[in-house]
């Protein structure tokens, strides 16, 4: 072993110097530094659109209980080196003087908010700066909301219970202020040192007790599990996917698109890797045979190889990884003025994932064509023609299959997912082989009709058969994965660009009575506002599933729970949401109004475990309603369109006495009248979604950043690894040409035949890349991101002319040197 | 047989060469009725047909005959480079029809060298390295300088460090021939040595081989179509249609 390392090296440092392994260290590097490239990126931009994310929380977790909270868990963070704070959240009446109002008191130790900030003034309903710190003892931060409806302002004396305050300043907004309609009462942030001096906490007060966590990821995964097992029944864990269902939806989707990139530069690491592999193995057939003549066995040979590969992908790795670590900090540093912020830095994970898929990749695509390298004949020497026996289909292939197969679950993690991607990965490989065939065979029937040059380079493509579907095969699955990823970039962008539009409403109104509606909806319209549609909303309970009380019943988890007992805003409505969509059962018709059905959004459907035709019993205002499950909607929360989980059919609800509610989109300065109509109409409760939309349109601007650089990034990796390809077919166009150019043909005559054969071979593959990517764009779109499709033509336009370009100037780089030396060295070499 | 086959010129060219005459004589490659048989599309086809002979240590044998006459298939039955159909090779001593290919390359490490028409230069590596190749299978420890000696000997001392690439033909066979001899191999196997090399410079080429094969003694098995070349040798079999003729 010793001796065949020693050799291993030596001979590859003398490969190294003879420039014979430029190609495969190039290929490989290239693909290593797409990939941790790739990696860093997505890992940098996740952890900033996650950041922005968790603003909405004031932290990464948050643990709510009626009960106070043990001491344990602030101890067990702290020794995890996670950031923490306390806060309070209850209902209380306000006094200022006469006026009274009842206010969510929010009270909160030092370091909150954990993750985002808070903002405040000086005025109510003015424009708000960065706060530092909390309010001090005997001081409190009102929101405008309440200072307009008590009638005070800063320096006024408020009374909370047995404890009087000072407002110091106006609380504007605070990054925990929601994005569901629980806060429905005007709010105010005081220390939480104060509560004692107030009394409000007595036996049987509903107050929520929680504790706020920040802090690294892995640290907060970490803290999270052990949490969930040690926390008791009552408190409840809350991270952001629960909070802001807007949010997860863009942060979900964001990271999907993400784990995409992360896939696609994963095949181009594996396609370069077949490619380059392949040369090596046939640049070193005579080498192999002759050192088989000259003494050498089976194993010793095999082990030289092994060795040689096992380094150049050590080297590859390091150098890859470098490089792409550099390459996308570049970038990062690049768009760092268009994010507003700095990247959270790089953590190390992508260099092992580098490394890791670097290794099963080679194993899987390199060793199949080392294994048949040891098994070329001895005779090799005397007759050239003879290569190496036809590899077993199963190990020149299972390797490969299997690391590939191994890749792709790594990086989606998802079952279905990963099942869809390899089902369509393998169809579409199988779909290029067999086009690639007929195409190859078509073009060789072509030849007679073009001029010399032409003939040359597609008879070549017919001749080498097997060669060209190889190369086919490779060409057109990079260029189909770019194109699939340029696709769902696009779709996504248009998508959330669609979702946000400038003047979505930011101010909803909820609790209009029935009596003022008309009145209130005329007074906004007085302030230049257009109210959207009006909307019945009625509180209520559920009592029963299936005849079973809601109290004897178990549910799969927490949030089941929660939902189950929790009072839920209920509405009715007689047509579906264009940002709804029915995924089982039927939306009620006209013939349906009056019957008793209830339709559910999807996340009741699996928190609750329910199914279409199960009965749900509902208290509303003390009158019992058994109503039959329609039908499931999937409801596109970051419409931002008022939405509810339960809907009722027409013609039920409407008899029993509810509120109205609506949406207006108001520009900055005209949200100052707000505060006289808050006076005009006390029962109704203003919802200022601006701040929400701010922080959401913030992380759709992160996610479109991340998802474009990230394309970008992906997309000259693609290049360059397919470069690197087309470089591993450069021997076999080096003796003909310098044949051609003896046989008297120019110089211009050989490169218009080398550029014939390869813009052939690419406008084949882009064409056959186009196909793929417009069927995977669809499953991608619709499947894995939830969002419409549209087929846009332009792919097939972009495939294949954007092939034929990209791998004619490929081919004419790759053999552009061996063109331009004179014939006589290339013959000589043989 | 082999001394009514052998032409005069060649005794008196062994003599010239001041090569010893073997002592004993012992057998050093032995065929016993080889046969090679392979699959074509016209169907089975008889490359080599049951061929014997012996050959002693130090003996020099050409193997001649037209093109297709199955010369380089029997060289590569004897050298073990290819299993034969049918029959038995004995090399010094070791029957190789019983041999695993391992087997045979580690008993190639140690008792035969190879000289070929297309001169098998590794191209990545320089004339030095080239010839330090087989020294390095066999693990050998002054590689380095054995090499050196060797490319001293054929003439080529100041292109140690070039690429094949960047030598002549003729220079290439050199490197060969300086590879094939650094292991003082028992047996040397050359097929058609001077085919790739105009005239002048094969006739340089052959002087030197047999030039080495004295300095060695090395027992020498030469395909050629050159009968000059053939000429020198002890002893010429002259093949057609894969069988040996008188």
């Amino acid at each position: 072993m010793t001796r065949a390392l020693a050799i291993a090296l030596r001979t590859l440092a003398r490969e190294w110097r003879s420039g014979e392994l430029g190609v495969l260290m190039l290929a490989l590097t290239v693909a290593v530094a797409a990939l941790t490239g790739v990696g860093f990126l997505v890992g940098r931009v996740a952890t900033a659109v996650d950041l922005q994310a968790a603003e909405v929380l004031a932290a990464d977790l948050r643990l709510g209980s009626p009960q106070p909270i043990s001491d344990k868990y602030v101890e067990e963070a702290t020794r995890r080196g996670v950031r923490t704070a306390r806060a309070m959240a209850l209902l209380s009446v306000v006094f200022h003087g006469e006026e009274s109002q009842l206010t969510n008191l929010r009270a909160v130790s030092a370091g909150y908010p954990l993750r985002g900030q808070v903002f405040v003034a000086n005025e109510p309903f003015a424009p708000g700066e960065p706060a530092h710190g909390i309010p001090g003892p005997g001081e409190v931060w009102p929101d405008s909301r309440l200072l307009a409806a008590v009638n005070a302002s800063v320096g006024s004396q408020l009374t909370i219970g047995s404890a009087t305050f000072r407002v110091t300043r106006v609380l504007i907004s605070r990054p925990d202020q929601g994005g569901t309609f629980a806060d429905l009462a005007p709010s105010l942030l005081m220390n939480i040192a104060d509560i004692p001096a107030t009394q409000l906490i007595q036996p049987g007060s509903r107050v929520s007790y929680r504790v706020l966590f920040a802090g690294e990821r892995d640290r907060i995964d970490e803290l999270k599990a052990w949490i969930l097992a040690n926390k008791l029944r009552s408190e409840r864990l809350l991270d952001i996917t629960q909070e802001s269902p807007q949010i997860k939806s863009a942060v979900d989707r964001a990271g999907r698109f993400l784990s995409l990139a992360s896939l696609v530069s994963v095949l181009l690491c594996a396609i370069a890797v077949a490619m380059s592999a392949r040369r090596y193995v046939q640049r070193h057939l005579d080498s192999v045979a002759l050192m088989k003549t000259l003494g050498a066995t089976r194993a010793f040979t095999l082990s030289v190889s092994i060795l040689q590969l096992l380094v150049i992908a050590v080297a590859a790795t390091v150098i890859g990884s470098a490089v792409g670590y550099f390459a996308q900090e570049w970038l990062a540093r690049t768009i760092r003025g268009l994010l507003n912020s700095d990247l959270p830095p790089a953590d190390a994970k992508p260099l092992l994932v580098g490394l890791i898929t670097a290794v099963a990749v080679i194993a899987g695509f390199a060793l199949p064509p080392l294994l048949q390298l040891s098994r070329v004949p001895t005779i090799r020497v005397l007759r050239r023609d003879v290569g190496p026996p036809p590899p077993l289909v199963l190990l020149a292939f299972g390797p490969a299959i299997a690391a590939v197969v191994c890749l792709i679950y790594w990086v989606v993690r998802d079952g279905v997912l990963f099942m869809g991607f390899t089902i369509g990965l393998v169809a579409f490989l199988a779909l290029l082989a067999a086009a690639g065939g007929a195409l190859v065979a078509l073009a060789g029937r072509l030849r007679g009709s073009v001029g010399v040059a032409w003939r040359y380079g597609v008879a070549n493509l017919s001749r080498r058969r097997a060669e060209s579907l190889v190369q086919i095969v490779a060409f057109g699955t990079g260029i189909m994965v770019l194109l699939l990823l340029g696709l769902v970039r696009n779709d996504l962008e248009r998508d959330w660009r669609i979702s946000l539009p400038p003047n979505l409403p930011n101010y909803f109104f909820v609790n209009i009575p029935p009596d003022e509606r008309d009145a209130f909806i005329n007074a906004l319209r007085e302030r230049g506002g257009q109210p959207s549609r009006v909307l019945p909303m009625i509180r209520g309970r559920m009592t029963a599933i299936n005849g079973r009380p809601i109290e004897s019943l178990r549910f799969n988890n927490e949030e089941g729970e929660g939902d189950a007992q929790r009072e839920q805003n209920l509405s009715w409505a007689a047509e579906l949401g264009p940002d709804n969509r029915v995924v089982a059962g039927r939306w009620w018709g006209p013939e349906d109004v009056g019957k008793p059905l209830v339709s559910l959004a999807t996340e009741f459907q699996e928190s609750l475990g329910v199914k279409v035709g199960d009965t749900l019993t509902f208290d509303v205002a003390g009158e019992t309603f058994e109503v039959t499950i329609a039908n499931f909607r999937k409801v596109k929360w970051d419409s931002f369109q008022p939405n509810f989980f339960i809907v009722f059919a027409p013609g039920i609800l409407e008899h029993v006495t509810g509120t109205y509610m609506t949406s207006v989109h108001f520009a900055p300065g005209q949200a100052r009248s707000l505060a006289s109509l808050a006076r005009r109409f006390p029962s109704v409760s203003i919802f200022d979604i601006e701040d929400l939309l701010d922080r959401v349109r913030s992380v759709f601007d992160k996610a479109v950043l991340a998802v474009q650089s990230v394309f970008f990034f992906t997309l000259f990796a693609g290049l360059t690894v397919m470069m690197a390809a087309v470089q591993a077919s450069r021997d076999e166009r080096r003796y003909e040409s310098a044949m051609l150019r003896t046989l008297g043909a120019s110089r211009a005559t050989v490169l218009k035949g080398v550029l014939a054969e390869f813009a052939t071979l690419g406008f084949l593959s882009g064409l056959l890349a186009a196909l793929g990517a417009s069927i995977g764009g669809y499953f991608v779109a619709t499947r894995v991101l939830e969002m419409s499709y549209g087929f846009d033509e332009r792919v097939w336009l972009t495939g294949a002319f954007g092939g034929a370009l990209l791998v004619a100037f490929s081919g004419w780089l790759a053999t552009r040197s061996v063109i331009n030396h004179p014939p006589v060295t290339t013959l000589r070499a043989g | 047989m082999d001394a009514a086959a052998a032409p005069l010129n060649a005794m008196s060219n062994q003599q010239t060469a001041s090569a010893p005459a073997p002592k004993t004589r012992d057998i050093v490659l032995k065929a016993e009725d080889l046969t090679k048989q392979v699959n074509s599309p016209e169907g089975l086809l008889t490359i080599v047909r049951s061929v014997s002979f012996d050959i002693a240590s130090g003996e020099r044998v050409a193997i001649v005959g037209a093109s297709g006459a199955g010369k380089s298939t029997l060289l590569a039955l004897l050298a073990g480079l290819d299993t034969p159909t049918s029959g038995k090779v004995w090399l010094a001593g070791t029957d190789l029809t019983g041999l695993d290919e391992d087997g045979r390359a580690k008993l190639r490490a140690q008792r035969v060298g190879f000289v070929f028409q297309s001169f098998h230069l590794v191209p990545a590596l320089t004339a030095l390295e080239n010839v330090m190749l087989p020294l390095e299978l066999a693990g050998r420890p002054d590689a380095r300088r054995t090499a050196r000696e060797a490319l001293d000997r054929v003439g080529l001392r100041a292109r140690t460090s070039h690429y094949p690439r960047q030598l002549s033909g003729g220079e290439q066979q050199r490197v060969a021939l300086a590879r094939a001899f650094v292991t003082e191999p028992a047996v040397l196997f050359a097929d058609e040595p001077t085919g790739n090399l105009d005239t002048v410079t094969g006739s340089r080429i052959g002087e030197l081989l047999f030039e080495l094969n004295a300095t060695f003694r090395t027992t020498l098995v030469l395909v050629t179509h050159d009968n000059a070349l053939a000429a020198r040798c002890g002893r010429v079999l002259r093949m057609e249609a894969g069988g040996l003729v008188a």
